[in-house]
């Protein structure tokens, strides 16, 4: 029982680790900021909730693993609402996306450019 | 202990070695974004990545020393990372709205760059 809950902590926090890899490849690779903030606040929140996760797992107990949960759920909610926050004052503070965005909608409305 | 047993004690510690290797280069990499900008938002969303990269460490670090009280640190540090993002996306609003030169300059490469078609 042991053997089988160490191999499923192990997969589990190599495959949390590679999420946050991939998500600051992306944070170093993509162009500009909107499209750095999908990558940080998708697979970046991913990797961290499944290496919580796994601590939870390699606990086994009832008050661990209610934290890690509470804790995952967390970071779930408040991710997506700290990366909209951060796009919506991005962008009414003048940044405009990389030219790579073919239709920036709101270019007419949010500081048009004088 | 078992075959078994000892097989997964050791698949534990490599893969927990590993998990720690794979963050740290991860977290070099948001220090160098960090470091590069372009802009003060892209800085904000590497902090915001570190965070995330830390709570990562903090949990590798719970199942290598065995210690479950980690996982309390880890959740003062997510909830200390989302109000730090939240403050430094009032500093940008309040700072570009009030058209402080810094963050001028930084929009109007922006626009520049988006212009230039890159």
């Amino acid at each position: 029982m042991t053997a089988v809950v160490e191999i499923i902590t192990g997969i589990m926090l190599v495959i949390g680790a590679s999420f946050a890899l991939v998500a600051s490849i992306g944070i170093i690779r993509l162009k500009d900021v909107y499209m750095r903030m999908h990558a940080a606040s998708k697979a970046g929140t991913l990797g961290s909730g499944v290496m919580l996760l796994a601590l939870a797992i390699h606990a086994s107990d009832l008050a661990v693993v209610t934290r890690a949960i509470a804790g995952v759920v967390f970071f779930l909610l408040t991710a997506p609402i700290s990366a909209h926050l951060l796009a919506k004052a991005a962008y009414a503070a003048g940044y405009r996306p990389c030219a790579d965005t073919k239709e920036d909608a709101l270019a007419k409305t949010v500081r048009p450019k004088s | 202990m078992t075959p078994l047993e000892t097989f997964a004690a050791q698949f534990l510690h490599y893969s927990v070695l590993i998990s720690l290797a794979l963050l740290t280069v991860s977290f070099f990499i948001i220090v160098f974004r960090t470091v590069k900008g372009p802009s003060l938002p892209d800085r904000v969303v590497a902090l915001d990545m570190l965070v995330a990269v830390g709570i990562g460490f903090i949990a590798a670090i719970g199942v290598f020393t065995g210690f479950y009280l980690y996982i309390d640190i880890a959740i003062t540090l997510g909830l200390v990372g989302f109000l730090a993002t939240v403050a430094f996306a009032r500093f940008v609003l309040n700072r570009g709205l009030a058209g402080d030169k810094t963050i001028m300059d930084e929009v109007e490469d922006s626009i520049r760059r988006r212009e230039a078609g890159q």
